[in-house]
């Protein structure tokens, strides 16, 4: 056991982890920030996105004691701070981009990654960045729908409502 | 106008605050006080003799708190199958036991041998690597043709044959069928396969048992889209917990698709367990141990053959399919390939005879049971590729000869036992054809042709039985159920609403747009009306959510109820404002008197229901709660016309999607931007169908594809957006809000649409391709492209 310490969504968190405890279950089990999930055991699906010193990492791919001293900002994070959604959340409300809800917290962080790199992408970089992301159920078209529109571009030329 | 709120409105679903904010609570995010931990030891070969298991090593290691093996199940109910098919010859299916824990011999890669509980899953996991196995190998059947051979070997000896049954449909009709081929003017006739499939919900299965030893109560939490269902299977036929023992607690559920109906061993063991042990007992699944425990979809081997007289017109229709049923019956596995299937043959079309055998077979593989469409979409696929493989031969435009053939007049009593109720095939194939520019392929076509590439274009149109079932009919088809759905709504004493339905949401939405049918009928506004399911301790009996059911018989059940609300509430309005009963009107959440100014609003009848005061006490009673049970009188029959347009790279054969077209008719809709939501979803994962996903194993029944690496799922790159309709309306006519159901359409009619479009554009490149096996894998493309 080795005793961990970071920033958490703006909080200290600490906690005493084994070698092998990943970032994911520290987060989950631990720190009980269950918003961050767990779809897979081979780094594909991108449920488990957080941000950790503002880059966009697969928490499942990540040992907590990797995480060190870092700066993690997880989905519990990213709203206003009055509570409200932030413009990619509110987004993805507005143009029905989650149904189950599993890969959302991912697809967030992941969108919120992609915008800080490249604020006003193309469908197509939106699909392309999205390749580590996977989603079951919405079938992509309103998740790029909303990422487009949480960009502030206009989106009415993307079909269906 | 649209409208912004009630039925017809897009409301926007409130259940996303809590999952955009990482709020949602899902199974895996519950952890009781002192619970321990199950790793399964699961079979990694497809077949064996189990000789002995040694746990004594494990049993003490750290933390290890019991090592459970087949034995400690022995007395133990099997995990039953819900459905009871009879063969051709009248005789039942075989049906075999199917052990919690393996006994005597495992059969398939993933089953659970042994299961460790210890403190924590990593001390579980590692005494499980302390577990001793002695199997001897036995020969794995995997090829279902084989599996029925003369000699194979069996993958249950207590049975006669790997063969479940072999079903007729119907049997009667088998002469006049054979006879119309007989006479046929043209006959096409076409082989293919439906590709197995994993359902892959992005959360994987989680069950946390937990027991209270003061009263002998136990709690399942699990993923499941039908809590009662497994509370009722696992309580009387399982585990021999009467009901109001056992609660059954599925709270948000990341996705379902079919996988998560059945009754699985992992729950059982989970609620075994906790009493054992006397303690909570969690266990989360990997998704490698999804690829291997979760029911698979589809995997039938078809032969289709279509009769056609001198005009075109169809004949007569015969189909003999194999379909793999695994290892053992998963919960609704026989239903899938028989009535969900053979009754769906017809599909839009008159063709008044059909003949349709399914030859379902025992393999050393994982069970198969029902993926989003169950049978249905494998009827489809035939049907609309028989049909255009006989447009391409007889030189007529595919969409023409679907046309041609179309029913047209409603009711419409199909020779294969369903009669539809309402529909427009014409209507929906219009709107589809003005969605898709049919004329502007030839330049689109001749675009590609200039960069090299081929370009081709797939129609086809879908009928699906939904809104799963009438009770009487489903028990004489042999289901072990009935299939009614429930509500309660419950009235608060200041005029807010409670409805507790049996449906259950696993990304539907139904907290949204089921307040959106109460809000309409009362006149009140939605966020009045709260809606609670997944949970046996405060919901009624209801059956859940599969088969495009909930709005249409969970909905109904909420109307029912809601009109037995309505009508006590006008009682009470009548008295409040001493008039007649029979001239109370209530509209936007106010009771008024026909032809007076009168008027008391929804709050005040409520809170007098609740505080008697001025009250006909003598002829009603108080209080406010209503539960209606409703029983479907048929399947409601959504249906559709669906395009795809693809580009085949010819230096590759890969296939891109380059556009999709749904034009459906759902009947009513509730809420149009969940429907759209629930078309893109099922597009997706036929597409997926099509193209990426195939679930492989190798002769030794080992599974090639156990994780993301190996099984394509589809990406945001490799899907396009979509355009979808659903602005033909034939509303069903047996239900109160006239809905039919959108869950399932998207994934039943798209796979045809794909391969239609790949053949097309492969003639197109003159290659002689009559048919092409999903997934159009590039290799695949290429290697049909070059034979
Ligand atoms: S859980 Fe991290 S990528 Fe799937
Ligand atoms: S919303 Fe269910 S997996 Fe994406």
């Amino acid at each position: 056991m080795a005793k961990v310490n970071m920033t958490v969504n703006g909080s200290p968190a600490s906690g005493d982890v084994e070698g092998r405890t990943l970032l994911a279950s520290f987060l989950r089990d631990q720190l009980h920030l269950t918003g961050t999930h767990v779809g897979c055991d081979t780094s594909q699906c991108g449920a488990c996105v957080v941000h950790v010193n503002g880059e966009a990492v697969k928490s499942c791919t990540m040992l907590a004691a990797e995480a060190d001293g870092a700066e993690v900002t997880t989905v519990e994070g990213m709203a206003n701070a009055d509570g409200s959604l932030n413009v990619i959340q509110q987004a993805f409300q507005d143009h029905h981009g989650l149904q189950c809800g599993f890969c959302t917290p991912g697809m967030v962080m992941s969108a919120a990654a992609l915008l800080k790199e490249n604020p006003k992408p193309t469908e197509a970089e939106v699909r392309t960045y999205l390749e580590g992301n996977i989603c079951r159920c919405t079938g992509y078209h309103n998740i790029v729908k909303a990422i487009m529109a949480a960009s502030g571009q206009d989106v009415g030329a993307i079909a269906a409502e | 106008m649209p409208k912004d709120s009630g039925i017809g409105a897009s409301t926007k679903r409130r259940e996303d605050i809590r999952f955009l904010t990482g709020q949602g609570n899902y199974t895996d995010d519950i952890n009781i006080a002192g619970q321990a931990h199950v790793y399964f030891l699961r079979s990694d070969i497809a077949h064996g003799t189990i000789n002995s298991i040694d746990t004594s090593a494990a049993a003490a290691m750290p933390g290890v708190v019991r090592v459970f093996t087949g034995a400690d199940f022995e007395g133990v109910g099997g995990i039953p199958c819900g459905w009871q098919v009879t063969d051709r010859h009248g005789e039942p299916m075989q049906e075999p036991a199917h052990p919690v824990i393996a006994q005597g011999k495992v059969r398939h890669v993933g089953e659970i041998v042994a299961a460790v509980v210890a403190d924590s899953l990593s001390q579980a996991r590692d005494a499980a690597e302390a577990i001793v196995l002695d199997i001897t190998d036995l020969p794995a059947v995997v090829d279902m043709k084989a599996a029925v051979a003369e000699g194979a070997t069996k993958v249950h000896d207590d049975l006669t044959s790997n063969l479940c049954y072999d079903w007729g449909f119907v049997e009667e009709n088998k002469g006049a069928v054979d006879e119309a081929f007989a006479n046929a003017a043209h006959v096409t006739t076409l082989e293919l396969v439906n590709n197995r499939l994993v359902a892959n919900p992005m959360e994987p299965r989680v069950a946390v048992g937990d027991y209270t030893r003061h009263n002998d109560e136990s709690t399942l939490y699990t993923t499941s889209q039908n809590p009662h269902v497994i509370r009722l299977l696992m309580g009387a036929f399982v585990l021999g917990i009467p009901e109001h023992k056992l609660r059954v607690v599925a709270p948000d559920v990341g996705g379902g698709f079919g996988a998560k109906i059945f009754h699985y061993a992992e729950e059982a063991f989970c609620t075994f367990a906790a009493k054992a042990c006397n303690r909570a007992v969690k266990w989360t699944s990997s998704r490698s141990e999804a690829f291997m425990s979760d029911a698979h979809g589809r995997d039938h081997v078809s032969k289709i053959e279509l009769a056609l007289d001198a005009e075109n017109n169809f004949t007569a229709l015969r189909t003999e399919t194999y379909a793999n049923m695994g290892a053992y019956l998963s919960t609704f596995a026989p239903s899938v390939p028989t009535w969900l299937h053979g009754t769906l043959m017809a599909g839009n079309y008159k063709t008044p005879l059909i003949y349709v055998n399914v030859k379902a077979v025992f393999t050393n593989t994982v069970p198969v049971d029902a993926y989003r469409g169950a049978g249905r979409p494998e009827a489809t696929y035939q049907l609309e590729r028989v049909v255009d493989k006989a447009a391409r031969e007889l030189g007529v435009d595919p969409v023409a000869l679907r046309r041609q053939n179309f029913v047209t007049e409603f009711p419409y009593e199909t020779p294969v036992a369903v009669a539809y109720d309402t529909g427009d095939y014409h209507a929906t194939m219009d709107q589809l054809e003005s969605m898709i520019d049919r004329e502007g392929f030839a330049a689109r076509r001749a675009a590609s042709e200039a960069n090299g590439k081929l370009r081709g274009l797939g129609v086809n149109c879908y009928i699906e039985a939904c809104g799963i079932a009438p009770s009487n009919l489903v028990g004489q088809l042999g289901a072990r159920a009935g299939l009614y759905e429930s509500a309660t709504v419950r009235v608060n004493a200041t005029g807010g609403l409670v409805v507790m339905t049996g449906s259950h949401s696993h990304g539907q939405g139904h907290e949204t747009s089921f307040p959106q049918v109460i809000a309409e009928m009362i006149g009140i506004d939605e966020s009045m009306v709260e809606i609670v399911h997944g949970d046996t301790a405060n919901t009624p009996m209801g059956m859940g959510t599969y088969g495009s059911r909930s709005i249409a018989v969970g909905g109904s059940a909420m109307v029912r109820a809601a009109e037995k609300i309505i009508a006590k509430t006008k009682k009470i309005a009548a008295h409040l404002m001493e008039a007649s009963e029979a001239d109370i009107e209530l509209k936007d959440g106010a009771f008024s008197v026909a032809g007076t100014d009168k008027s008391v609003a929804w709050g005040d009848v409520c809170l007098a229901a609740y505080v008697p005061h001025n009250y006909p006490l003598e002829d009603i009673e108080p209080g406010l709660e209503e539960t209606a049970f409703y029983d479907p009188a048929n399947f409601t029959y959504p249906s559709g016309a669906y395009a795809c347009e693809v580009e085949i790279d010819p230096e590759t054969g890969k296939v891109t999607i380059e556009s999709f077209a749904a034009a459906d008719d759902f009947g009513n809709v509730i809420n149009p931007m969940i429907v759209e939501g629930q078309v893109h979803g099922g597009l997706a994962q036929g597409i997926g169908q099509a193209l990426l996903e195939a679930c492989a194993y190798d002769e030794n029944g080992q599974l090639l594809t156990g994780s993301y690496m190996d099984y394509a799922m589809p990406r945001a790159d490799d899907l396009p957006n979509y355009q979808v309709d659903h602005s033909c309306v034939t509303p069903c006519t047996h239900n109160p809000l006239g809905v039919k159901g959108c869950g399932e359409a998207g994934a039943i009619g798209s796979p045809p649409a794909v391969i239609n479009a790949v053949v097309d554009a492969l003639q197109s490149g003159g290659h002689a391709v009559d048919h092409i096996d999903m997934p159009v894998s590039p290799s695949r493309v290429w290697s049909a492209m070059n034979s």
